[in-house]
């Protein structure tokens, strides 16, 4: 044989051999005594600043906090059930494929125990049949689209938030209740899956309900324009009553800086979806009067409770200003995990196999710094709660929250078994909870 | 009537945008023949740097009418570390390499850059309004304009006129242009090409910084916004005609003035705006709108 | 006269990773499979670049591709990965088809902006679509390969992994035939000199938007695999990004080789992987630097350590 062909044969072998030593090193673990816990957060790109970072280091404060005992009861046993935990972070960003990949990773690399991750749609969709397949029990801590436990049925896949229907539902509900006489309304949404969804679903609210007030223009700039020059000429000139945005982050802050000199908000009522997380930086560009959602009764909804007071104090310490809506989407899923895996465990003194606290979770009821939460959707693998509204007023230069009003989950949550768009068409009827 | 003459106003403020992030890359692709996919990474530490130093300033009680000279300041700085950095430092060793391969050291300058940006300000946006609204704002119809918008169109003409004048009326400007034709002939003339090139891609790199700092106070400064400008950056330069100033500036005219339209008329269509012009201009024009006249090499 | 090797190694790779397949560890086996994947796509770069072109459109087909594979489950309830295959084939061999009696008139960054715009007017229409999802996209399943049940089954992602390294291997002999045959040599001689391929009597024209079509359809095939072995597809597919990514693995890999691009991009998931897992906030700036280690002291891409290795004998 010409050495040549050995020489090309003998570089293979050696890039496979590499390959496989790595492959061994990399999963060659010592006996792992503390829970390993996989977060998937957005660390990079324009959703790391209002979500993702602030999940993390929700995360983080909160596992401190549990491994110390710190938490108030029914929390305060150490980690889960005596167990420490250890927190794993993976950067979301990258797109579907690669969170793929990347899931794959945390479970046979790294070996995870459970993992709480993903903001994105998109990211959701794509990793809950992998979490199927690879047997982990994974809960997804934020993403909105209703789509997950309505299109498919997961074993091994939770959400312990409720989706973005009652945003829209709980949002036309507000206004049309501060502001019964709307004649029109137009929107300005970012152009991709959430964006759509969301004026989606609240023009269907609106024409269930006010089916009169009719839509001026629907504005769906690019994700990430961040300039809105055109967009805010072409709703001045509609005279809309309101503009609807589930706009968020950067985009939602650009949009407000460039709107508020031009008056657009005292020609029309803005009802902002998804406005909370950015609230504390926006006071001088924040009209009074702005209807704002949280996503859920969180951050600046949230009623008193000692677990409310811990979240906010334990956060405050580590990121000098108070939790955001996806801090609060965190806590529920690190204590909804803890509380099902407890009670899998019960007076054991082993871990609980996963198919046990599995069993353990599904139509669990448990109490988050944001209230109750109940698994009663998707064959209780989904979370419902309720949420609240309220309207901005700027106080010493800093923007809060008045006129709250909380609803109830029977009133914004479409019962099991019903798609979310089909309920709204048929007139929203409350659900039997 | 209204509605037309809103879209006239807001295609130019934003055709005003698309040339100053434009023309310093059409600029450096001219001369050099280069990608430069970094120049998004320069457009977001130019806005970066803007909302810091402005931001210091204004914190610090200053006058804010001084916040315009510390954006602009900024900029300035940005553009003359870091374009030297990047090309005496890394581009000068890759000149004789396939133009593609010089794309992808730009590249990896951007992914560096990337991540030094989120190292040394952090995830969270930076805010700078003050400059935005200082200056009030203005009528036309119906319809209130910040006088910010008009600044931007009057930089733009700024910078798009001196340039012209700099090309074409200076000697310095006329050695560029003959780099921009032909490399070889310049150098056997005696043009200091080396130089040249030291000195486009600073100015370059100033242009885009500048560009991200005058955006600085209409936007919220945040990680990414460097890679949605670089595609719309290419688009324009692609449309007008690589190298070419009047190029660049018809080629922002026409996509603001499209994507206004769309705007306006038809929402759901600002997505295809500026690929829809693209694949037409190169349709009809295969070289873009003004080309430079290159000789067939046989 | 050097003798080329490169049948009997890839016949050698082939046997090695279906025969190593059971015994790698579930994740290694899936990042290998993906690789593959993306190596097909970045063959079909390879092919354009040795024609002198670059595209910074190929998601375009990457997409069409697995958007063919997944809506044939959609719309006629058909889920075989052989059916799906030929469907991406056949899509992108069409659209490749009349889309390239226009590309192929231009060149440089001409080409490369244009297939650029068409790529994102497709990603345009996809997030448009909420019947396809919009910007979500949605989730694929594969369930039977040749009429016979695969989903559920233990060799589930086994056959899903054959299968990618059997087309794998299909498309890098095709692809090394071809550029040994007439036409072939001629995409060569067209990157060095157009004008004197004309003279000689051969069409340009014809040539690169045959070797276009050859890229797209092979672009189509890593799609529709992806599409398979990921389970999920999303518009990001046709993204100006993902296109940018093959160009980059492409350049990085270099183009002396049929089996340097699945080299390079093997070698590219893996840094990308480590990166992320190691340096999650600086994963970028590690990519960016090893991509410039590598530029500085291996420009002819990866692949030139071979032959360089050849040369010093």
């Amino acid at each position: 044989m010409d050495w040549n062909f050995l020489r090309v044969l003998k570089a293979i072998a050696a890039v496979l051999a590499g390959t496989a030593l790595t492959i061994l090193c990399a999963s060659a673990h010592a006996e792992d005594k503390p829970i390993r816990i996989g977060l998937v957060t957005f660390l990079s790109g324009p959703a790391a600043g209002p979500f993702g970072v602030p999940a993390k280091m929700a995360a983080e404060a909160i596992v401190d906090s549990l491994n110390a005992g710190k938490a108030p009861a029914p929390f305060n046993t150490k980690g889960f059930g005596g167990t420490p935990l250890e927190l794993t972070i993976v950067d979301e960003a990258g797109g579907a494929t690669k969170q793929v990949t990347e899931l794959r990773n945390l479970v046979e690399r790294q070996n995870v125990d459970f993992v709480i991750g993903y903001i994105s749609s998109g990211d959701c969709l794509a990793v809950a049949p992998v979490a199927e397949e690879l047997k982990t029990l994974t809960i997804l801590f934020d993403c909105g689209t209703p789509r997950v436990f309505e299109e498919a049925s997961y074993k091994y896949v939770f959400r312990t938030r409720s989706h973005a229907t009652m945003d829209a539902v709980a949002g036309a509900l507000y206004l049309l209740e501060n502001r019964p006489a709307v004649k029109s309304f137009a929107g300005i949404n970012q152009n991709y899956a959430w964006g759509q969804d969301s004026w989606a679903d609240f023009t269907a609210v609106m024409a269930a309900l006010k089916p009169e007030a009719a839509i001026t223009t629907s504005q769906m700039p690019k994700f990430g324009a961040g300039q809105y020059g055109p967009e805010i000429s072409a709703l001045l000139q509609t005279n809309s009553d309101v503009i609807h945005s589930s706009l968020w982050g950067g985009d939602l802050e650009a949009f407000m800086l460039q709107a508020t000199p031009r008056a657009l908000f005292g020609r029309s009522q803005l009802v902002l979806v998804a406005g909370e997380p950015y609230l504390h930086r926006l006071a001088g560009n924040m009209p009074d009067g702005t209807i704002v959602g949280a996503r859920g009764p969180n951050g600046v909804y949230a009623q008193k409770s000692a677990l409310n007071d811990w979240l906010r104090q334990i956060y405050k310490e580590r990121a000098e200003i108070y939790p955001n809506y996806p801090a609060y989407s965190v806590a529920m899923a690190f204590l909804g995990l803890k509380a099902a895996y407890e009670k899998a465990r019960g007076a054991g003194t082993g871990a609980p196999a996963t198919d046990d606290v599995i069993k353990a979770f599904e139509y669990l009821n448990f109490d988050s710094p944001a209230g109750k939460v109940m698994m009663k959707l998707g064959k209780g693998h989904q979370a419902v709660t309720g949420t609240a509204y309220g309207t901005t007023r700027t106080v010493n230069g800093q923007v809060t929250v008045g006129n709250v009003k909380y609803y109830p989950l029977e009133r914004v949550q479409p019962p099991e078994g019903q798609k979310s768009l089909d309920w709204i068409k048929s007139g929203m009827k409350p659900g039997k909870w | 009537m209204n509605q037309l003459v809103a879209v006239l106003i807001d295609g130019l403020i934003y055709s005003s945008w698309l040339f100053i992030i434009a023309v310093g890359l059409t600029l450096i692709y001219g001369v050099m023949k280069i990608l430069n996919i970094a120049h998004g990474s320069l457009y977001a530490l130019g806005a970066y740097s803007a909302a810091a130093l402005a931001g210091y300033w204004i914190n610090q009680g200053h006058p804010p009418i001084g916040s315009y000279a510390a954006m602009l300041v900024a900029a300035i700085l940005v553009g003359l570390i870091a374009g030297p950095v990047i090309e005496r430092g890394l581009l000068r060793f890759m000149y004789g390499k396939d133009e593609i391969v010089l794309v992808l050291v730009t590249y990896a300058v951007f992914l560096i850059l990337e991540d030094f940006i989120k190292l040394a300000w952090g995830v969270d946006p930076y805010f700078l309004y003050q400059p935005y609204s200082l200056l009030g704002s203005f009528d036309v119809g119906d319809l209130t304009y910040p006088v910010y918008n008009l600044v931007l169109f009057g930089v733009a003409v700024l910078i798009g006129v001196s340039l012209a004048w700099v090309l074409t009326k200076t000697r310095r400007g006329k050695m560029l242009v003959a780099v921009i034709h032909d490399r070889e002939m310049a150098a056997a003339m005696g043009i200091n090409v080396s130089l040249v090139y030291f000195m486009t891609f600073t100015v370059g790199a100033m242009l885009g910084a500048v560009g991200g700092a005058l955006t600085a106070p209409m936007i919220s400064v945040q990680p990414g916004i460097g890679a949605e400008t670089i595609v719309l950056a290419f688009a324009v330069v692609v449309i007008g005609g690589l190298g070419s100033l009047p190029g660049a500036a018809l080629a922002a005219v026409l996509v603001g003035l499209v994507r206004s339209a769309a705007v306006h008329y038809r929402p759901e269509l600002d997505l295809f705006a500026i690929y829809f012009v693209m694949a037409v201009v190169l349709i009809m024009r295969p070289k873009g709108l003004f080309s430079v006249q290159e000789a067939r090499k046989i | 006269m050097r003798r080329d090797y490169t049948l009997r190694i890839l016949g050698v790779v082939l046997v090695a990773l279906l025969a190593a397949g059971p015994l790698l560890p579930r994740w290694a086996m899936f990042l290998i499979t993906v690789s593959l994947c993306y190596g097909t796509v970045v063959l079909g770069m390879m092919l354009l670049m040795r024609t002198g072109v670059v595209s910074f459109g190929h998601g375009l087909y990457y997409c069409l591709g697995a958007y063919a594979a997944g809506t044939l489950d959609v719309l006629f309830g058909v889920s075989d990965i052989a059916v799906m295959l030929l469907a991406a084939i056949l899509v992108t061999a069409v659209v490749s088809a009349l889309l390239g009696l226009l590309l192929r008139k231009y060149r440089d960054i001409f080409f490369a902006m244009l297939s650029l715009a068409f790529s994102m007017i497709l990603y345009g229409l996809l997030v448009k679509t909420s019947a396809l999802g919009s910007s979500d996209g949605f989730n694929v399943a594969a369930k039977t390969l040749f009429g016979i049940r695969i989903a559920g089954t233990e060799f589930e992602r086994y056959l899903i992994f054959a299968i990618t390294v059997l087309t794998a291997f299909l498309a890098a002999v095709c692809i090394h035939k071809y550029l040994a045959s007439h036409m072939g040599r001629l995409a060569g001689a067209i990157r060095d000199n157009e004008l004197r391929v004309e003279y000689m009597g051969a069409s340009v024209r014809n040539t690169i938007h045959v070797n276009y079509i050859m890229s797209a359809v092979l672009a189509g095939l890593g799609g529709a695999l992806a599409a398979v072995s990921v389970g999920h597809i999303d518009p990001e597919m046709s993204y100006w990004t993902t296109s940018g990514e093959f160009v980059f693995v492409a350049i990085l890999a270099g183009t002396g080789n049929v089996l340097a691009p699945f080299l390079g991009s093997f070698i590219f998931e893996t840094i990308r992987s480590f990166a992320y897992e190691y340096s999650p906030n600086t994963w970028q700036m590690a990519l960016g630097t090893t991509m410039l280690l590598v530029i500085m002291f291996l420009p002819g891409g990866l692949w030139s350590l071979f032959t360089r290795m050849r040369k010093a004998a």
